[in-house]
């Protein structure tokens, strides 16, 4: 599944259109980020609170497909051009982790 | 020891939206040459760990990167406080990192832990007062 159909499939906001071809092929949960970048695996959608300028050099750097912002967590201004740049695609959504990732997980077992 | 490409890298201290910048560069450097993408993202966790140290602890600093047809060698180095104790400081959990950093997401005493888990070699040396170089060799498996 690509990240454009992941976000139009579970009704994602768009804040940042970056790379929505990626394939998505897991999906990891955190917020520490240190502790995100040492595992977060290739390739996943990360579901996080951290919406700042920090965030997308982790999420560059551990290369994942993109980053939801859940629970309406806010995005910095200088992280949404950070984000712009490095071509990294953020989604945001009023539903918690758990929830997310409940309906994510049923889009890849399909 | 020969055909290395060598890249030098200012690291900003107290610049937490600069941090980052000379790691995704090597990242982009190796990607360009071709190295797995197993060693890259090796390179670039480790070194951006080792950068935000330098942005939290020591002011800023400098990285030396030696690009190998085998392995990338890194040194890390700044005029920081130094550590006072090194174990210590290896291990998962421990942090002295400031309340302000913690925000950010970080100080979760994660970073030498890391480093360690995805570098080959890394070696420490620091004085206190005077400053810290951090060492690192990752190994290029085909």
């Amino acid at each position: 599944m690509t990240v454009k159909e992941f976000a139009e499939r579970l009704n994602l906001k768009v804040m940042i259109e970056g790379e929505m071809d990626r394939e998505i092929t897991g999906c990891y949960i955190g917020d520490l980020l240190s502790w995100v970048m040492g595992r977060a695996p290739e390739d996943s959608a990360w579901l996080t609170v951290m919406g700042n300028i920090n965030s997308i050099a982790v999420a560059t750097l551990a290369d994942v497909s993109c980053i939801v912002l859940v629970e309406n967590a806010a995005l910095d201004e200088n992280a949404a051009q950070k984000a712009d740049i490095h071509g990294v695609t953020i989604l945001q959504t009023p539903e918690n982790s758990y929830q997310l990732a409940v309906k994510l997980h049923g889009l890849l077992e399909e | 020891m020969s055909n290395a490409i060598h890249l030098h890298y200012d690291v900003s201290g107290e610049d937490f939206t600069r941090a980052g910048e000379a790691s995704g560069a090597v990242k982009k450097t190796l990607r360009r040459l071709g190295y797995n993408n197993d060693a890259i993202r090796r390179v670039a966790i480790s070194m951006y760990e080792a950068e935000i140290n330098m942005v939290i602890h020591a002011e800023g600093g400098y990285c030396d990167v030696d690009i190998y047809p085998d392995r990338v060698e890194i040194l890390l180095s700044d005029h920081g406080p130094g550590i006072p104790d090194v174990e210590k400081a290896m291990q998962e959990g421990f942090s002295t990192a400031p309340d302000n950093v913690r925000t950010l997401g970080f100080g979760a005493g994660m970073g030498l832990p890391n480093i360690k888990k995805y570098t080959d070699d890394m070696r420490i040396e620091t004085t206190i007062g005077v400053g810290t170089n951090v060492y690192l060799t990752v190994t290029v498996n085909e």
